[in-house]
């Protein structure tokens, strides 16, 4: 098949943090995804400013597959201390791009690999002399190379450095000189394009590309968060960044210049997640991000929040753990920590987003769950969606969309009231009344405490009323499973006996194992879960199917235990499929994964798989 | 404790410019030991909040945990009472106070809130110069565990159990004025005519306000041998001079001898008066302070009064620029930048 790379492979950028690399590298990203072909990079960098290897990982797919995907057909190498390293992960047949100024260590030479040398070093030291722009635009210049040997169409590159230097007129100039000295060297030393090659496409259609960080920082603002008090942590540290770069532009009072909205940096995480239960207790909408080691932290006040009943919204951005872990490497393995946060008998919300779009959404919808189910939602993202690109969905808002802000009592309806209980149930459904303070002067008063108290906020110690109130609060677990998030069904009936859960990040390549496996014969039902509690129709899922698969980022398979937990289904039937290395889940993890469990069954009946 | 309080009170109570008794600030009733040093606290905010003529909605109680924490409950009944986790009461007023810059935030704390586990979160909030008033009731000894010594009882300073304390006290009024606290006092538990204009003062300053009130445990640290038994702070107390606060537009008593007093204008036009200064005090001058502070401590005495103020100070909204509207008061309009600019934003990623 003579064209079956063409928009279909994995280009490596090995480059040396602090070098200038990212911004290079994103400009490739970019040239592809606006030449209409879907494209997904990701940033494997270390827990380090300057100095430590990263790398860059793009994958280009015509069939819009956007999990990572192993093998690397194109690597470009940039970094000595990597190369040996590189050298091997480049697939059988694949190229080797790599600085020439300095010969290549005969051991490196493989003979499976085409090596393509571009004098990185020499062109700069000849052609630039200010020592920061000759190693700025070493990357530059590689990225001209590429664009002949892979086809970027040069006029997106040149759009691209107008857009991104507007008004600096001489850096895109020489911006395009360097491109067009990798350009030049290409074309006069080697052949090109290769076969593995870009084609302009129109698969991207309106999408957009952006990291989930950034996605969740604009959904608060649209959401209407307005006190925002955070630790600095990675991967979660660009959700409050990006929210103030956009509450700097969207919420600064253009009379008075002063800001409609507080950002506090804590000095520490139980700081930050007291503040945000502060405000959201007296009346603003509030959150925090944080990651692993933060949200340990963060427990006794969630603990506090929970039973005393105060919206909480939380942005948990995963990262490996335990303790401090692979600081900046991704993993879902927060999951029961954040499920029963706390000590004594809690259960928290949890909501999953899989794509910026949802993240900007499910922040938004947080922040109004948070409110009207009085209580801590808290968000489940990930290094890999928080802090890498992702081609997704344009963001939407409904101009006639109010905010939820759940049971409040005004000062009318106060006066309206014979006896305002702060935790009596009047609707019968778990969810009761509150009060702001400042509300009313003479009603409406009442005493928050982490301490037992009866339906009128009285501190108790009488067992049955205890009871009564940890059983309500049951009640209201039960109403949250009809209003957070539904579980997406990719089928309206069931078509095999088995079923695959998964959620999050685990989703792209989820996806794309499924499509994979449908071409080989193997047919399965999914179900991407969305929110816990679980719902009727998780139970059903897994109810009707034989063997249900549930795939995860972490090792000890901790959304299966959590619906095994939940749900008290057969744990027999749950069979984890997991990937727990830092590294986002590949399709290729997942099948091989499944088809060892399932090989005994295709040995001995295969029909009921077959679709 | 008292376990009944009469309904009854006398038709002729003195009322406030609200036209509110002293009954309208009350709480519920106090479950502290017969005695106990907070209880008289709890009277000192009551009684300060009652001479403003604060409406009491327009307050908010917050606490940590321990039997101090415990006495929001049992003043003020009619404003909203956090009674927080321990150490963390700081962050949740920030919070709060972020929220709704308008209210007054009252926080209570103890020696063991405040000074062991809470330590970070009090430095901090200082640092941030939050407006709040800060009342640790300091008993030097964890009451709700039955009496260990906590982080600012005295060297040498003897437990009810005879055993003697080796380490070191935390000054929590000498650090809050390291810290760069604007507002900082000390007092003691036993003298209401101290403490309520201190109270009154420390409500009235537009930034973060500090005091440091010995309040005696009567059943764990009432002992011959501590520092902190009433006994003992009685003998040892010495005066930085009189304070009163007086209210905006109010006249300025006669009774006050011209030049024998300081007058220190607040933010809002009210004033602190400070009578009979003792020789050598300047209540605006921080290193001076800390100075007398340590100085007293040298002689086995407790400074009590007001040590410092800093009359023009910018509290944490100033120094974030946030709006002068409450943030709890903003609704979809001032919040939410609509659809159309959120296009452009898609249009920007594209």
């Amino acid at each position: 098949m003579p064209n079956s790379k063409v928009n279909d492979f994995v280009i490596r950028f090995a480059n040396v943090n602090g070098t200038g690399s990212a911004s290079a590298n994103y400009l490739f990203a970019k040239a592809i995804f606006r030449m209409g072909i879907p494209v997904t990079p990701k940033n494997i960098f270390p827990s380090n400013i300057q100095g430590l290897p990263t790398w860059y990982d793009v994958r280009v797919s015509e069939k819009g597959y956007l999990g990572r995907r192993e093998g690397v057909d194109l690597m470009v190498c940039v970094n000595p201390q990597s190369m040996p390293d590189d050298v091997l992960s480049v697939k059988s047949g694949g190229y080797f791009v790599y600085d020439c100024t300095k010969a290549l260590n005969p051991a490196l030479i493989r003979p499976d690999v085409t090596y393509i040398g571009l004098p990185l070093m020499e062109m700069c030291l000849r052609e630039f002399t200010d020592p920061r722009q000759r190693q700025l635009f070493k990357n530059i210049i590689y990225v001209g190379a590429l664009s002949a040997l892979l086809d970027i169409e040069f006029m997106v590159l040149e759009q691209l450095l107008a857009e991104q230097f507007v008004g600096k007129e001489k850096l895109v100039a020489m911006n395009i000189k360097a491109l067009n000295l990798g350009i030049a060297y290409i074309h006069s030393n080697y052949a090109y394009p290769l076969d593995i090659r870009l084609e302009r496409r129109d698969l991207v259609g309106d999408k957009i590309l952006i990291d989930g960080n950034s996605a969740c920082g604009l959904g608060a603002v649209y959401g209407g968060a307005t006190v925002v008090a955070w630790y600095p942590i990675t991967p979660s540290t660009s959700v409050v960044e990006a929210f103030e770069t956009y509450a700097k532009k969207l919420r600064v009072d253009k009379e008075t210049g002063k800001r409609n909205y507080a950002i506090v940096q804590a000095e520490d995480e139980l700081a930050a997640i007291g503040m945000v239960i502060g405000a959201n207790w007296n009346g603003a909408r509030s959150f925090t991000a944080t990651s692993g080691p933060g949200l340990s932290l963060m427990n006794e006040f969630l603990g506090l929040a929970y039973f005393a009943e105060i919206p909480t919204v939380l942005i948990d951005v995963q990262r490996t753990g335990p303790s401090t872990g692979m600081p900046t490497r991704t993993q879902q393995s927060d999951i029961l920590l954040a499920a029963y946060a706390s000590h004594g008998d809690t259960k928290q919300v949890l909501v999953f987003p899989s794509t910026p779009k949802e993240c900007f959404d499910m922040t938004a919808e947080a922040l109004d769950l948070a409110e009207s189910l009085q209580t801590p939602i808290i968000m489940m993202t990930d290094l890999d969606l928080g802090m890498n690109d992702h081609m997704s969905e344009p963001f939407q808002w409904d101009d006639t969309r109010k905010y939820n802000r759940g049971k409040v009592l005004n000062a009318s309806q106060l006066e309206e009231l014979p006896r305002f209980g702060r935790y009596l149930d009047v609707d019968g459904d778990g969810i009761t009344y509150r009060t702001i303070p400042g509300t009313h002067p003479t009603k409406g008063s009442f005493f928050t405490r982490g301490t037992s108290r009866d339906e009128y906020a009285a501190y108790t110690e009488d067992g049955r009323v205890y009871a009564r109130n940890m059983d309500r609060l049951l009640k209201k677990w039960n109403t949250a499973k009809e209003v957070v998030p539904a579980p997406y069904l990719y089928q309206t009936v069931n078509t095999s006996p088995y079923g695959l859960i998964f959620f999050g990040t685990s989703t792209y390549s989820a996806e794309e194992a499924m499509d994979t496996m449908v071409s080989t014969g193997l047919n399965f039902d999914a179900m991407r879960l969305r929110a816990f509690p679980f719902n009727q129709t998780v139970e059903d899922f897994i109810d009707t199917h034989e063997k249900v698969f549930i795939i995860e980022q972490n090792r000890d398979g901790q959304m299966r235990s959590l619906l095994i937990n939940e749900l008290n289904v057969n744990p027999q039937k749950m069979i984890p499929v997991l990937n727990f290395d830092g590294m986002p889940i590949t399709a290729h993890a997942i099948i091989s994964l499944i088809n060892k469990n399932l090989s005994p069954t295709l040995n001995g009946s295969t029909s009921k798989i077959l679709s | 404790m008292t376990y009944i309080r009469p309904k009854f009170r006398h038709p002729d109570l003195p009322k406030n410019d609200l036209g509110y008794t002293t009954r309208e600030y009350e709480g519920s009733l106090s479950t502290l030991c017969a005695g106990c040093g907070h209880d008289s606290i709890s009277g000192s905010i009551l009684q300060a909040c009652f001479e403003l003529s604060i409406p009491p909605h327009r307050i908010a109680k917050l606490s940590g945990i321990g039997c101090s924490s415990k006495t929001p409950n049992y003043f003020l009944g009619n404003s909203h009472g956090f009674n927080s986790v321990h150490g963390r009461m700081p962050s949740v007023a920030t919070g709060a106070n972020m929220a709704n810059r308008d209210l007054i935030y009252m926080g209570v704390s103890g020696d063991g809130d405040t000074a062991s586990i809470g330590m970070g979160q009090f430095v901090h909030v200082i640092r941030r110069n939050l407006n709040m008033v800060y009342i640790v009731m300091n008993n030097g000894c964890y009451g709700l565990t039955k009496g260990q010594d906590s982080a600012t009882a005295d060297a040498g300073s003897k437990s009810k159990a005879g055993s003697v304390n080796p380490f070191q006290p935390i000054d929590l009024a000498g650090l809050a004025l390291e810290l760069g606290a604007s507002f900082v006092a000390q007092s003691f538990s036993g003298d209401k005519e101290q403490l309520i204009p201190l109270i009154k003062a420390a409500i009235s300053h537009p930034g973060f306000a500090f005091i440091n009130v010995i309040s005696p445990c009567v059943t764990f640290n009432n002992n011959p041998g501590s520092t902190k038994s009433y006994d003992y702070v009685r003998e040892h107390i010495e005066e930085t001079g009189k304070t009163d606060l007086v209210p905006e537009k109010s006249e300025i008593l006669a009774s006050y001898e011209s030049g024998t007093g300081t007058e220190v204008m607040l933010h809002d036009g009210t004033f602190i008066k400070l009578e009979k200064l003792a020789a050598n005090r300047d209540p605006f001058n921080r290193m001076e302070a800390m100075n007398a502070l340590r100085n007293a401590r040298n002689r086995n005495e407790i400074l009590t009064g007001l040590l410092y103020i800093e009359t023009e100070t910018e509290d944490l909204h100033h120094t974030i620029n946030s709006t002068d509207r409450p943030l709890n008061t903003l609704e979809e309009e001032d919040l939410c930048p609509g659809s159309a600019v959120l296009a452009e934003i898609n249009e920007d990623l594209r």
